[in-house]
């Protein structure tokens, strides 16, 4: 395979100026794979500041709810600043000390990679400065003042459609341009090489721990693997420690409000092959190679491609991908919220929704594992809005 | 002997420089972009850059993401950029560069767009999201079709980096000016000179500079120590928001690179 590529997808298409950069950056995330003292700083902090391992939680009431698999929560909900993004953030910044940089820069959507890179700037002493559409901004206002609380500096991104893609080409053009003292903290599964690589092992420790865990609670692997697709990282992190075994994986898209409307982000059932923001991976586009305009009600899961490793996978057959709509996500917000006093993230809860409806397809003695990526506290205030409540 | 690579070779026996102006097709309308490519002509640009809008121009600063959010609105795409291109080939043989972000051209499909590019008339293409590692195809089928690729160099290259563009660039090689996006403030400290003096002692190949650069007197002194200066940003505003200025400011341009 070549290099910073998974079968045919992935690469680093990015203008010549931060080449130098990649490879630099390849470099140190290689080496620090093998240094000891790095990975010894980072258990560390993943332990005691993260607060790893995350649990293994089983979803008691949810399972007899749904009457059929048992449903097991690998809880990122619990992870520092509530969402799996900390895993990578907290690696990245790391790294990004290793090799001299002395700012960070971060592209967000629902916030959360935003306010674990901030978290990550002020546990490391950085300066920090994050990427955000105005649309985001404001259906995730929460996130923007924790960033800021931070000591992060929010910079609001009005051009294109206001949303997570808009915010990584701003980063980007940051970086092209502060390139010499800043590092870009890249939130998810995607990217130029060797960000996909780099980012799913930061997040395989939730995989990882995943499978002692159930080994432990059923003292054998799971049936089913299901999370989130918004880059793909959260659902990187859980899967791929589980590739060699033979286990369904299922990654769930934003459905939007149904693919026949235009508007949704899944990726696979209505995009296909191209090249953006530094690789080859799929994307919803016209026929020109314009790129489309996305909807989710979730800010994480609104964007129009896809981490490269995801198709390869897909093509593999080792993973499927379906969709969860608007009204999917948000029913089973409020259902895992009633039935186990847990708050997803609205990103989640496309895992949650596709959870309720295998569930109860399958016998009892199947165990699914959803990837629960992060809590819902930022989304309160969105919910209510979309239910005509004012708070 | 590709017309790009003719034109650095005659100015360069005349002791010249290329003056290289960039416009964005389709703004604001397809038949403006036709009679600005006369009257860039008129004026003595050697090459002209016709920039493909596309939706995330990431390489570009506001100037040209709204000069391309324009042409989209126009509806432009890269297939009626190539019409347009076929068109003026009826009323004028100055070498037109596309300047296109890397999406379009494969959903297009590398072959199939090297054969339309080259059939319609055009003598080159910048790619800024294409590095020469990702190009090998593009590269090949273009040299074949004797379609000139020019890849970007900026001042992060290093000596490997500088010898892979300087071997995969055909017609000149685009030096970047800064680490920076296209119309961004250019700095004038010796740096871009010694740059290009590295690059010169890898590589003959002729060095055009852009990005930034935005005045005559700019134009003048980057004309001093490069082969050719490429003018964007500067251009696409003034035919935004002065366009009465613009044959004026071309010619001052003009004057200035020699
Ligand atoms: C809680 C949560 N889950 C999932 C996502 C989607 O990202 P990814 O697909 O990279 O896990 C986000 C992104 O913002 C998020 O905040």
């Amino acid at each position: 395979m070549k290099k910073g590529y998974f079968g045919k997808y992935g690469g680093r298409f990015v203008p010549e100026t931060l080449m130098p950069a990649l490879m630099e950056l390849e470099k140190a995330y290689l080496e620090s794979k093998k240094d000891r003292d790095f990975q010894k700083e980072l258990i560390h902090l993943q332990k005691t500041y993260i607060g790893r391992p995350t649990s293994l939680y089983f979803a008691k009431r949810l399972t007899e709810h749904l009457g059929g698999a048992k449903i097991y929560l690998k809880r990122e909900d619990l992870a520092h600043t509530g969402a799996h993004k900390i895993n990578n953030a907290i690696g990245q910044a790391l790294l990004a000390k290793k090799i001299g940089k002395k700012r960070l820069i971060a592209e967000t959507g629902a916030g959360q990679h935003g306010v674990a890179t901030a978290t990550g700037a002020a546990l490391i002493g950085l300066d920090c400065d994050v990427y955000m559409g105005t649309d985001d901004m404001k259906r995730q206002a929460l996130n923007v003042f924790r960033m800021r609380l931070l000591g992060a500096r929010v910079i609001e991104v009005s051009i294109g459609s206001r949303t997570l893609k808009d915010a990584i080409n701003e980063a980007l053009r940051d970086w092209t341009t502060n390139v010499n003292t800043t590092h870009y903290v890249l939130g998810t599964v995607f990217g130029p090489h060797p960000f996909p690589s780099m980012v799913r092992d930061f997040q395989s420790v939730i995989g990882k721990e995943a499978k002692k865990q159930i080994m432990q609670a059923e003292k054998r692997l799971p049936d089913y693997l299901v999370a989130c697709v918004g880059g793909g990282s959260n659902a990187m992190g859980l899967f791929h420690e589980f590739l060699g075994d033979n286990i369904k994986m299922i990654g769930v898209e934003a459905g939007g409000k149904g693919i026949d409307t235009g508007e949704h982000a899944a990726r696979f059932a209505g995009g296909s092959v191209g090249v953006f923001q530094g690789c080859k991976t799929y994307l919803l586009q016209d026929d020109n190679g314009n790129v489309l305009g996305t909807h989710s009600v979730s800010a994480g899961l609104d964007y129009a491609s896809i981490g490269p490793e995801h198709p390869f996978l897909r093509d593999l057959g080792k993973v499927q991908y379906t969709y969860a709509t608007d009204d999917e996500a948000l029913a089973a917000f409020e259902l895992l919220s009633k039935t186990e006093g847990i708050i997803p993230a609205l990103e989640s809860a496309h895992a949650v929704a596709e959870a309720v409806k295998l569930a109860p397809k399958l016998s009892g003695d199947k165990l699914i594992i959803v990837n629960l990526s992060g809590r819902g506290d930022k989304d309160v205030q969105h919910v209510a809005a979309i239910k005509g409540i004012s708070l | 002997m590709n017309r790009i690579e003719r034109t650095f070779k005659e100015l360069k026996s005349l002791n010249k420089k290329a003056f290289i102006p960039y416009i964005m097709a389709g703004d604001p309308s397809v038949e403006r972009t036709k009679e600005l490519v006369l009257v860039l002509e008129e004026c003595g640009a050697d090459i002209i850059e016709l920039g493909v809008p596309f939706t995330d121009p990431l390489a570009d600063g506001p100037t040209i993401q709204r000069a391309a959010e324009r042409a989209l609105k126009e509806g432009v795409t890269l297939k009626g950029v190539l019409a347009l291109v076929k068109d003026l080939r009826t009323k004028t043989r100055v070498p037109l560069v596309l300047m296109t972000y890397y999406n379009p051209v494969f959903k297009y499909g590398e072959e199939r767009f090297v054969k339309d590019a080259k059939d319609a008339g055009v003598e080159g293409v910048i790619i800024p999201d294409l590095p020469p590692d990702e190009a090998g195809e593009l590269i090949k089928t273009a040299k074949k079709a004797d379609l000139a690729t020019i890849f970007l160099l900026a001042p992060t290259s290093t000596e490997d980096r500088i010898k892979k563009v300087a071997t995969a660039s055909r017609g000149f090689i685009y030096y970047v000016s800064m680490t920076g996006i296209t119309g961004s403030q250019i700095l004038l400290d010796g740096s871009i000179e010694k740059s290009i003096n590295n690059i010169r002692r890898i590589t003959d190949k002729p060095v055009a500079v852009g990005f930034g650069i935005s005045t005559a007197e700019q134009a003048r002194a980057i004309s001093g120590i490069s082969d050719g200066v490429i003018i964007g940003s500067a251009i696409v505003r003034k035919i935004q928001e002065a366009p009465e200025g613009l044959k004026d400011f071309i010619l001052k341009l003009r004057e200035a690179v020699r």
